[in-house]
C-alpha cells in the first residue's frame, strides 16, 4: 500500500460569490477551469471508470487471451463468471484470509497506533526521532522489506533462534495457521507509523478544556481517556478499519513474496492474488474480473459506512 | 494508561506528576523506535555478511565476517544500474505528469469556478478510496491488448501519471491564496495559464515539494503493476527485478540472504534518504490534508 489510499476527505468548501450577469457563462465563471482539469479528467476516466466499466463487461462475458489481431466471439454469459468465482473454494479462502487478517491487524493496529501516539504526543525529547523512526517502514517499498522479514522468519532465521525451543513448527511463513498472522503482522508494522501520525493529528484537535473539565469532575486518567481521548479520535479510528479493509482487499506484495504465492496451500492467498493467477497466469481474465468487481463493490460499500459514521461523530 | 484503573483519586493526582507518568511513555517510545528501526539495520549488517549468521549474535557486525561481495552477486543477477534508471525513469515519468498535469487541476479546483468542478473534486477524493489494484485485470487487458504498451515506460506510467492525493495536496494549498490577487493580475490582462504558472506556482513551493516527495514513493516502491507488464529484465525496475530473484533465483545461490538484503538496501536507499532530508514535509502536510481535507 502506498500512499494513495489516503483517507477521503470532507473539504471545506471554498465561499462561492454568486455573480449573475456579466462573467457567468455556459461553463462558469472561469472556463479555463475546464481546460485545467480536462488532463486530469480524461486520466481518471482512461485509468479507473473505463476499466471500471470494463471489468463489468469481462465479468459477464466469456473472455480469453487470443492472438493479436484475431477477431473472436466473446459471447455473454450472463452471472455464470460470478457463479465460478463463488464456488471456487481458493477464492473463498482468499476472501476468508482477509477475515483473519482484519481480526488481526485492527485491533493491534488502533491499540499500538493510539498507545504510540499519546506516547508521542506528551514526549518532550525526541519527538523528532521517534517520528521518523516510525515512519521509516511505510516510505520503504514492500520489496525491500519483505527481504528482511524472509531472513527473520525463516525457520533457522534470528526470530526462532532467540525464541528457542519456543519457536513454532513449522515455522512462521511455512506454517498454514501462522502464515496469515505473519503477514498481517509484517503489514500492521509496515503501516503503523501512518496511523500513529494519524492518531497523533487526532489527538491535537481534542481540546485541552475537555480533559480540565473531566479532571475537575474527578475522573481519573482511564476515565479520562474513554470519555474524551477515545470519542475524539473516533474518525481516526474509523479510518484503521476502512484502509486496513483496503489493503486486506489489495494484498499482493506480501502473499506473493513473503509466502511463495499465498502458501502453504492457499494459507495465506489473497483475492489480488487469486486475480492474477486465475487472470494471467491461467488466462481467465473474465472470472478475474469478476473478483475485482465484487472487491470494488465491497470496498465502496464499506467506505459509505465509513463516512456515515463519521459524519455522525462529528 | 491502564494500570491507573482501580487507583484511588490521591494516587492518580501523583501518577499526573511527570516523574511517575515518564518510564512507561519512554519505554514504549524506545521499544517501538527499536522495533521499527531494527529491520533496518539487520538488513544493512545481513548484506555485508560473507555467510549468512542468524543467530542473535549475527545481529551485531562482526570484522571477520564482512564483506561487500553481496553488492557484486546481485549487481550480477538484476543489473543494479540498469533496473535503477528504469525506476528512475517510471517514478520521474509519474512526477513530471503529477507535477504538470496535477498542479493544473488543483489550482483550477482551488480558484477557478467553472462547471463540474464539485464533481471533479468528488472524482478526486473517490479514486483514493477506489485502489487500482482491484482494476489490474481490465488495465492489463486494456493495456496490453489493446493499446499495445506492454513491455514500455509508457504503460508502467500511465496508471499512475497523475497522483490522485497530489491533486488534492495542490488544491488545499491553492486554497489558502487569496482571490483578489488573482482577479488583479486577470483584470492587467494576464493569461489564467499565465497566473498559474508566474504568480500562483512560485507561492506554493512548499506544496510542491510535498507533492514530489509523496509521488516519488508511490511508483519507486510500486511493485504489482510493472511486474505484470515488463517481461523483458532490461525494461524492469528495481522493484521487479529484485522480486523475480527472490522468487526464482535465490534458491540457487550461494549466499541467497546477502544478495536479497543487498538488494533491498538499494532499492530502499533512495526513498529514506529522500524521507530523512525532507522529514518534516511528509510528516506536516500529507497526512493533514488527508484526514481534514
Amino acid at each position: 500500500m502506498t500512499a494513495e489510499a489516503a483517507p477521503p476527505a470532507v473539504a471545506a468548501r471554498p465561499p462561492v460569490r454568486p455573480r449573475t450577469g456579466r462573467g457567468s457563462s455556459l461553463l462558469g465563471r472561469h472556463p479555463m477551469g475546464t481546460a485545467f482539469v480536462t488532463p486530469y479528467v480524461v486520466f481518471i476516466a482512461a485509468v479507473f471508470a473505463f476499466p471500471l466499466v470494463y471489468a463489468a463487461w469481462l465479468s459477464f462475458h466469456d473472455y480469453f487471451f487470443a492472438a493479436p489481431g484475431a477477431t473472436v466471439d466473446r459471447p455473454f454469459v450472463g452471472f455464470d463468471n460470478y457463479a465460478t468465482v463463488l464456488s471456487d473454494p481458493a477464492v473463498r479462502q482468499a476472501f476468508g484470509n482477509i477475515v483473519v487478517f482484519l481480526v488481526i491487524n485492527v485491533p493491534l493496529t488502533f491499540a499500538l497506533s493510539l498507545l504510540l501516539a499519546i506516547a508521542l504526543n506528551r514526549a518532550i525529547h525526541g519527538r523528532i526521532f521517534f517520528r521518523v523512526s516510525y515512519f521509516v517502514p511505510y516510505v520503504t517499498a514492500s520489496v525491500a522489506v519483505v527481504g528482511v522479514w524472509l531472513f527473520l522468519f525463516s525457520s533457522g532465521g534470528l526470530v526462532n533462534q532467540i525464541l528457542g525451543p519456543l519457536a513454532p513448527d513449522p515455522s512462521w511463513l511455512v506454517s498454514s495457521t501462522l502464515a496469515m498472522p505473519t503477514i498481517a503482522l509484517f503489514v500492521t508494522w509496515k503501516q503503523l507509523g501512518f496511523f500513529i501520525l494519524l492518531y497523533l493529528a487526532a489527538l491535537q484537535n481534542v481540546p485541552k478544556e475537555l480533559y480540565d473539565s473531566a479532571s475537575a469532575d474527578g475522573a481519573n486518567r482511564w476515565q479520562s481517556f474513554r470519555a474524551v481521548t477515545l470519542p475524539g479520535v473516533r474518525p481516526a479510528t474509523v479510518l484503521v478499519v476502512l484502509l486496513a479493509t483496503i489493503t486486506g482487499a489489495n494484498l499482493f506484495t506480501e502473499p506473493y513474496l513473503l509466502t511463495g504465492g499465498g502458501g502453504p496451500n492457499g494459507a495465506s492467498a489473497s483475492p489480488v492474488l487469486i486475480m492474477y493467477q486465475l487472470g494471467i497466469e491461467q488466462g481467465q481474465p473474465d472470472v478475474a474480473a469478476a473478483i475485482g468487481v465484487i472487491l470494488v463493490i465491497g470496498v465502496l460499500i464499506i467506505s459509505l459506512i465509513n463516512r456515515r459514521l463519521v459524519g455522525g461523530g462529528d | 494508561m491502564a494500570t491507573t484503573t482501580t487507583q484511588t483519586p490521591t494516587v492518580t493526582a501523583a501518577g499526573r506528576g511527570s516523574r511517575l507518568r515518564f518510564p512507561w511513555r519512554m519505554l514504549a517510545l524506545l521499544l517501538g523506535a527499536f522495533v521499527f528501526l531494527f529491520p533496518f539495520y539487520y538488513m544493512i549488517i545481513g548484506s555485508l555478511q560473507t555467510e549468512p549468521d542468524p543467530t542473535p549474535a549475527g545481529a551485531l557486525p562482526d570484522p571477520g565476517n564482512l564483506t561487500l561481495d553481496n553488492y557484486s552477486d546481485i549487481n550480477a543477477q538484476v543489473n543494479l544500474g540498469r533496473t535503477l534508471i528504469n525506476s528512475g525513469i517510471f517514478t520521474g515519468g509519474v512526477i513530471l505528469g503529477t507535477v504538470v498535469f496535477g498542479a493544473l487541476a488543483g489550482y483550477a479546483l482551488a480558484q477557478l469556478h467553472f462547471r463540474g468542478r464539485g464533481t471533479v473534486f468528488a472524482l478526486a477524493l473517490l479514486v483514493q478510496v477506489v485502489p487500482f489494484q482491484l482494476l489490474i485485470i481490465p488495465l492489463y487487458v486494456l493495456i496490453t491488448r489493446n493499446y499495445g504498451m506492454a513491455d514500455s515506460y509508457l504503460g508502467m506510467i500511465l496508471p499512475f501519471a497523475i497522483n490522485s492525493t497530489a491533486v488534492i495536496i495542490f488544491r488545499q494549498y491553492f486554497l489558502q491564496l487569496p482571490s483578489e490577487m488573482f482577479d488583479a493580475a486577470r483584470i492587467d490582462g494576464a493569461s489564467e495559464l499565465a497566473i498559474m504558472r508566474w504568480i500562483a506556482l512560485p507561492l506554493i513551493r512548499p506544496a510542491l515539494l510535498t507533492a514530489v516527495l509523496l509521488t516519488f514513493i508511490g511508483p519507486w516502491n510500486e511493485f504489482l503493476w510493472p511486474f505484470l507488464i515488463t517481461k523483458q529484465a532490461d525494461l524492469q525496475p528495481l522493484a521487479v527485478a529484485l522480486a523475480n530473484y527472490i522468487s526464482n533465483v535465490s534458491a540457487r545461490a550461494a549466499n541467497p540472504f546477502g544478495a536479497i538484503l543487498a538488494g533491498a538496501c538499494v532499492l530502499a536507499a533512495p526513498a529514506v534518504t529522500l524521507f530523512l532530508v525532507f522529514q518534516r514535509r511528509f510528516v506536516t502536510s500529507d497526512i493533514g490534508s488527508g484526514v481534514k481535507g
